[in-house]
């Protein structure tokens, strides 16, 4: 019956320890509403066919119909009840799913735009994907860097929005290991519906061995990222997806590959094109070393320092023809960030006429933060000091 | 014989006329213009749909769309549309009245409502916001696109909808019938009074809230960021502080056009007069004090949560009242099946569904599941399309006899009220599955898992545009080469069929004498 019902309303799987009595309460909610909905439709139709006039004279006078107290107090009192029944259950149900028991785990949860990062207490930090065990209370502890975000676990029917300078928590326990897909429920820009990822829950000794370092394919079989930069961009999927945080080597590539992935991860190509076409902001192809026309009249060669002046404070040297509208990323690019995406766009610039340039480097550029072999083990302990400190009342 | 329309026929005289029905009118066509705008980006919102990546626009263009989508329809189309429409056109003449209080207010309150209009339009052609029609900050004071002009447009389409409670408040009050007491008021009357109540407290705060993200979006005020002191929180519980009581500004007149059409089409007084009249301000009144079940994820406390969440279902036991009333009232009646009565239909359904989904959100639990998904956003449409478009549709075919002098077509009305009604549940039945499924709203981009839902809800668009566009051209043809109404086309009783169709400039030829109740259909119709 449980699983009939929930196919049939399109739930997905019930996954945690509290998905169950909470779909029991969904089915008996809407079949009433549904019964409720064409009870009434059927009984108006039926009035209205009943008693349809049979002249034109005879709907001049009709006799007066008052409710009789006992019939609407009636109706009204049952309503009531059943309402009161639907609030009982489903509120105690809530403070269940709100209050962490006290044996939880506990996992830090950063939202940004946009991407999930989540650090362990052991020192582990993943992106866009949370390792659990399964059949363990895991709670997590939860903030927002930039605007709100929303963290969604349909599969365990669990969802708490973010909001930056403010932390909450959540919690739930996965009832068998699987993966499960996290989704960002609150809107947040550009690449929303491309904040994603997966919750995996693994066997208990599974989890300990990746917490020592067992990488996560020996387990399971994740599946690809979210497409991102396709999004973000509308470029086609040549770009790299978002990155996994899975363990694995920094592969050697070239720093214009990598600057590439920056722009599409920063959101730099919602405004900027690499075709030539001039979009929100001014294309970057053959923007290496041209003369610029900025907008207060002056023209300048857009070198190193030019490009990166614009990027840490556009306002002051505004292209001519472009609205100010690009935010600093003052503190948001790492400078090897900043100098691989130099590289993009000095990959996509015809050359230049003067003397050539040292040929493209091969650089074996730092894998993201919080990408598990390089993890900082100071900065994981920072990081869990500032918010257990925030959080403990 | 003169009426209101052929006693001038200037432009000017329209565009400077202090005659209520001729204002009604212009607000009528106004915002069903704003209604096919807000619908193409509707279409265009579900094309986009029909595939999980990238199908017709880019995904900064779909924010842009469902943001745009959002405000026209809340503040161009639904909010002005049965008070500003119908409701100037009817209240004076309900009560027997010659106009409102303030005729030049009410003037006013057009040339507001287009500089709003104009506002936010410009801020469509131009890099348009992609806030959501939400404008939740920090999002909204950070995001690149010119989110200002439109949240100043709605700014000022707040002080439109403020004259007209203004307006009607005072016109209920001082210039009813001699004689008429408030309890023999139309029911329409009584809805207009209640929404009028929650436009002139909920609007103000609106107004205020969306100036302070002007001042975060323009000039970086900090206001609502958190680095700076501010509390995006606070924002959201100020802006549901209007925007819940909002959902009755857009649902107490579409009550008030039921309570008409049902009684007019029964031909039998209400099951309950009171009942009625009173659950209004029930509404009205408890309305105010359920805005945090739109927060049960936000992080509010949850003594919060479960008090928010019980208050909101004391609103659905007063509009449970309205429901059972009105079904009452076909019993016994002597009842005419027409095109109005057919969208009541529809309307009962879709009401009590929406309403009963509401029901279902605010048990706290559920929510945490549903929230931000499509289960609201389909939850939401069927009250403020399947509901609320649903009446406007009905009181546009009931008093088309009145307004334009002519019928309308029969069979193609009931054909347009079944297409419309089809098409809105095949459109928005699957995204309450969508929702159960776990697709968040507002996502570009989708996992594959969810495309024939999409799809279904998509081609359910078509037949609701197809429904819609055939009730605009069939109206607009009857106009050219429909009957020529009588007075009182439905044999209702209620005031404003006393008075010819279309009705002379001071709404009736000689000052009315209102011997009868408008619901009085158990007496003789003339005194003896
Ligand atoms: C909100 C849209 C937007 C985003 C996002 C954006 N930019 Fe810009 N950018 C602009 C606009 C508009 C201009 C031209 C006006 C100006 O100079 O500020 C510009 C100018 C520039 C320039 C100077 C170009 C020239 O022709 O001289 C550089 C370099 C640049 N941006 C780099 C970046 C980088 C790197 C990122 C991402 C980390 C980025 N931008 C993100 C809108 C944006
Ligand atoms: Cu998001
Ligand atoms: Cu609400």
């Amino acid at each position: 019956m449980n699983d009939f019902l929930r196919r049939l309303l399109f739930l997905p799987e019930q996954a945690s320890s509290v998905a169950r009595e909470i779909d029991t309460l969904h089915y008996f909610v809407i079949g009433i509403t549904m019964v409720g909905a064409t009870g009434v439709f059927i009984a108006a139709l039926w009035w209205s066919i009943r008693y349809r006039a049979r002249s034109f004279e005879a709907s001049s006078t009709t006799p007066q119909v008052q409710a009789g107290l006992a019939v609407e107090g009636g109706l009204l009192a049952f309503l009531v009840v059943l309402f009161i029944v639907f609030w009982v259950v489903g509120f105690s149900q809530y403070l269940r799913m709100r209050i962490p028991p006290r044996d939880a785990m506990v996992v830090y949860v950063t939202g940004k735009q946009w991407m999930w990062k989540f650090a362990y207490p052991e020192g582990k930090q993943t992106i866009n994907t949370l390792v659990v065990p399964a059949n363990r209370n895991v709670q997590l502890v939860m903030t927002s860097r930039d605007v709100i975000h929303s963290f969604y676990v349909p599969a365990f029917r669990v969802k708490q929005d973010v909001l930056p300078g403010r932390y909450y928590t959540t919690w739930f326990r996965a009832t068998r290991p699987g993966t499960y897909r996290i989704y960002c429920a609150e809107y947040c820009g550009l690449s929303h519906s491309a904040m994603w990822g997966d919750v995996v829950a693994l066997e208990a000794d599974d989890y300990e061995r990746w917490l020592e370092g067992e990488p996560l394919e020996n387990f399971v079989q994740l599946p690809p990222g979210p497409p991102m930069a396709r999004v973000a961009t509308g470029l086609g999927p040549d770009l790299p997806a978002y990155p996994r945080g899975i363990a694995e080597a920094s592969q050697p590539r070239s720093m214009a590959d990598w600057g590439r992935e920056v722009a599409a991860l920063k959101g730099c190509l919602a405004c900027h094109t690499l075709d030539g076409q001039p979009h929100i902001g001014p294309t970057w192809r053959n923007l290496w070393y041209r003369e610029t026309p900025l907008a207060d009249g002056r023209v300048i060669i857009a070198d190193e320092a030019y490009l990166t002046r614009s990027m840490m404070d556009p306002m002051l040297e505004l292209v001519q023809g472009y609205a100010p509208v690009m935010p600093t990323y003052q503190g948001l690019l790492e400078p090897a960030e900043v100098g691989a995406i130099l590289e993009l766009i000095r990959s996509i610039s015809e050359p230049l006429p003067t003397p050539a340039r040292a040929p493209e480097p091969l650089v074996r550029p730092p894998l993201p933060p919080g990408s598990l072999d390089r993890v900082d083990p100071a900065r994981a302990l920072e990081f869990i000091r500032e918010t257990s400190e925030r959080v403990t009342p | 014989m003169k009426n209101y329309l052929n006693c001038e026929t200037t432009i000017w005289s329209w565009l400077s006329t202090k005659d209520h029905k001729r204002i009604g009118v212009m607000f009528l066509v106004s915002v069903t213009l704003f209604l096919l705008v807000g619908g193409v980006f509707a279409l265009i919102l579900r094309l986009e749909h029909l595939t999980p990546g990238p199908t017709l626009v880019s995904p900064n263009m779909y924010n842009q769309l469902f943001t745009l989508h959002g405000v026209v329809m809340v503040w161009l189309f639904l909010i002005p549309a049965i008070p500003a429409g119908f409701g100037n056109f009817f209240l004076p003449i309900m009560l027997g009245a010659k106009d409102v209080a303030f005729p030049r207010l009410n003037l006013a309150s057009l040339y507001i409502f287009w500089i709003g209009a104009i506002l936010t339009i410009y801020g469509v052609l131009d890099r348009a916001a992609d806030t959501g029609w939400t404008f939740y900050p920090p999002y909204s004071s950070q995001t690149y696109t010119k989110a200002t002009p439109v949240l100043l447009g709605v700014f000022v389409l707040g002080w439109s909808t403020i004259i007209t409670g203004v307006n009607f408040i005072t016109t209920i009050h001082t210039l009813r019938a001699k004689g008429m007491r408030f309890m023999d008021m139309p029911l329409f009357a009584w809805a207009l009074y209640g929404v009028s109540i929650i436009q002139i407290l909920g609007t103000p705060v609106l107004g205020i809230i969306l100036l302070m993200v002007v001042m975060d979006h323009s000039f970086d005020w900090g206001l609502f960021d958190p680095a700076r002191g501010g509390d995006p929180l606070i924002y959201q519980h100020l802006f549901w502080f209007y925007s819940h009581p909002a959902v009755y500004i857009m649902i107490l007149p579409p009550m008030g056009v039921v309570s008409e059409i049902v009684t007019s089409m029964a031909h039998k007084n209400p099951l309950s007069y009171k009942a009625i009249a009173y659950s209004t301000f029930g509404i009205a009144f408890v309305g105010f004090l359920t805005w945090g079940h739109h927060m049960f994820t936000s992080g509010m406390s949850e003594l919060n949560a479960g008090i928010f969440g019980i208050l909101s279902m004391g609103v659905a036991v007063f509009s449970a009242i309205k429901v059972f009333t009105w079904t009452g009232t076909l019993y016994r009646g002597s009842v005419w099946i027409r095109t109005p009565l057919v969208y009541i239909f529809a309307f009962l359904f879709l009401f009590i569904f929406g309403g009963m989904t509401g029901v279902a959100v605010a048990a706290t639990s559920l929510d945490v599941h549903w929230h931000d998904t499509y289960f609201v956003v389909a939850h939401f449409h069927f009250i403020m399309v399947g509901a609320s478009l649903t009446a406007f549709l009905a009181a546009l075919h009931y008093w088309w006899p009145k307004i334009t002098g002519k019928m309308y077509f029969e069979g193609w009305g009931v054909a347009g009220a079944i297409l419309v009604f089809l098409g809105f549940v095949g459109t928005f039945f699957p995204q309450f599955l969508l929702g159960n499924a776990g697709m968040p709203r507002r996502y570009y981009h989708y996992s594959e898992q969810f495309q024939a839902l999409n799809v279904l809800s998509t081609a359910g668009s078509w037949v609701l545009a197809l429904g819609l566009l055939l009730v605009l051209v069939t109206l607009i043809w009857s106009l050219v080469a429909g009957e020529k109404a009588p007075a009182n086309p439905w044999n209702s009783r209620s005031y404003e069929w006393m008075t010819p169709s279309p009705p002379p400039k001071e709404n009736f030829p000689e000052t009315p004498r209102f011997v009868r109740g408008p619901y009085d259909y158990h007496l003789p119709l003339e005194p003896p």
